[in-house]
């Protein structure tokens, strides 16, 4: 009963949502800030994360692998196909929900309990219009950019953690993310990006919204954020798995 | 001037406001007083429209409040100025932007001018270089005259004050206090401002409207308090020692 609670409030909070910004100019500069939070701010971690997690299933396939009868550059085209349909999309955006969605909760969440959202509201600003669409829109726009810097630094990890362990050569390598690519793997994986971008800035930015209380509650509504976007990312990974990739 | 008429809220069983009517006038400082938990602060987030009221009239000018649509709304609440009781300030922005933001979503002014109304606001509550501070570097007082600036930024018909002296010091108080009653002269503005202060109602106060236990006991003038008879706001007098 509860879910279908939740769900509904949170059909009703998109809806209060999508409406025309009071100001296109003010909408901008903020869409801009949120670009820069987002984007610029989560390079560094998008980095580690995908450099890593190149490298390891680089090293995971080529031990699972050892074998005569199967060629080495398949390796690389298993590096390729997991990076590029499941890691760097999903593991990116868990590591976003984490990183963005509890700051995005956190700060709607502290302007909701020290009555800066009423402040919005009674100059007549739609505030959640004018709070949480620029997040949204920053979201959806800077998220699919950081699974696509995603991709290429989890494939170059992948390429120096195998010649530098000598599971594979680099030509070999190549051979392997070049063997059968289908371009539709980039596309599934934009997909999935830009649905995830909504799940969290849109999840997050509801649970800082609905925040009452003091501080208790604004970590509260952080974790809660972080857990419901993770949530929601995993069930709609099946989904869009289950909808553009089964034969 | 704002009227009330028959005003009803609660949540579930529990009644907060029974049957409130009073009217606000323009050009006068409006006082709601009341214990705490008597229902001033759910009063004043209903008449701002923050809360819906389950029935009743919440006239501004006129025009009934409670029965307009969000988009109609929006426009009256541009006529009205809020200094919240924890000011309410944007963390993100500095006094200048605090002060700009309702003039850059709202009016057509080019940012030279905007500046200019900004500096005209904070010079009126007399703050002075601040304009480039961040609200987490400014006193309590401060941040309250800029709550000020910003609410009157709109030229606004209508100001509210939650709890305007909450946290300040007795001389800080006077100055806020002051500063409301000659802006609300100035402007011919209806101030409805919500307190326990009593040392500020005596000083300032035209039309109180005394609440308890979510029900209007009293409405009336500052001078027939004492000859109110009603036992419920002399005991509250006697308890604020005055």
């Amino acid at each position: 009963m509860k879910f279908f609670e939740f769900i509904g409030q949170y059909v009703l909070f998109l809806r209060g949502l999508f409406s025309r910004p009071e100001k296109f100019r003010v909408f901008k500069k903020q869409l801009m800030l949120e670009m820069e939070n987002i984007g610029l701010g989560s390079f560094g971690i998008v980095s580690l994360i995908s450099t890593f997690t190149g490298a390891v299933s680089t090293i995971q396939i080529g031990y699972q692998l050892v074998s005569g009868l199967v060629p080495e550059y398949l390796i690389g085209r298993i590096v390729r196909d997991s990076n590029i349909l499941e890691f760097s999309p999903t593991v990116t955006c868990l590591v976003l929900a984490g990183k963005v969605g509890s700051s995005i909760a956190s700060e709607i969440g502290t302007m909701k309990v020290t009555e800066q959202v009423d402040a919005l509201e009674i100059m007549g600003v739609n505030s959640a219009n004018y709070l949480v669409l620029p997040k949204i829109f920053a979201g959806l726009f800077t998220i699919p950019l950081l699974v696509i810097y995603a991709m290429f630094l989890s494939l170059l990890g992948g390429a120096l953690s195998g010649m530098m362990s000598g599971i594979i050569n680099l030509d070999f390598f190549v051979k392997g993310l070049r063997a059968d690519f289908i371009p539709f793997s980039v596309t599934f994986s934009m997909i999935k990006a830009f649905t995830f971008a909504f799940i969290i800035t849109s999840v997050s930015s509801f649970h800082g919204y609905k925040t009452e209380g003091g501080a208790l509650e604004v970590g509260q509504s952080s974790t809660k954020a972080v857990v419901y976007s993770c949530m929601g990312i995993i069930f709609f990974d099946y989904i869009i798995s289950e909808l553009f990739l089964k034969r | 001037m704002i009227r009330l008429d028959h005003i009803n809220k609660g949540w579930g069983e529990k009644k907060v406001l029974t049957d409130i009517s009073a009217t606000f006038y323009q050009g006068k400082c409006n006082f709601v007083i009341g214990a705490s938990g008597s229902g001033k602060s759910v009063l004043m987030k209903c008449m701002v429209g923050l809360l819906e009221v389950d029935s009743g009239v919440i006239q501004y000018g006129g025009k009934d409040f409670v029965s307009l649509d969000y988009e109609q709304k929006k426009e009256i609440r541009k006529e009205i100025g809020m200094l919240f009781q924890g000011t309410a300030l944007f963390d993100s922005l500095n006094v200048e932007d605090n002060v700009a933001f309702p003039l850059r979503m709202f009016t057509k002014l080019t940012p030279s001018e905007i500046i200019e109304r900004v500096n005209f606001c904070l010079k009126r509550v007399s703050l002075d270089n601040v304009n480039k501070l961040f609200p987490s570097a400014i006193s309590g007082g401060m941040k309250k005259r800029v709550g000020i600036a910003r609410a009157i930024a709109l030229n606004p018909k209508y100001l509210f004050c939650d709890e305007p002296n909450s946290g300040l010091d007795p001389l800080t108080s006077r100055v806020i206090d002051e500063l409301i009653m000659e802006i609300t002269k100035e402007y011919n503005i209806t101030t409805i401002i919500n307190t326990h202060d009593m040392k500020s109602l005596f000083e300032m106060g035209e039309n109180i409207v005394f609440i308890y236990k979510g029900r209007k006991e009293w409405e009336g003038r500052r001078e027939d308090i004492r000859s109110s008879g009603n036992e419920q706001l002399l005991k509250f007098m006697k308890a604020s020692e005055f």
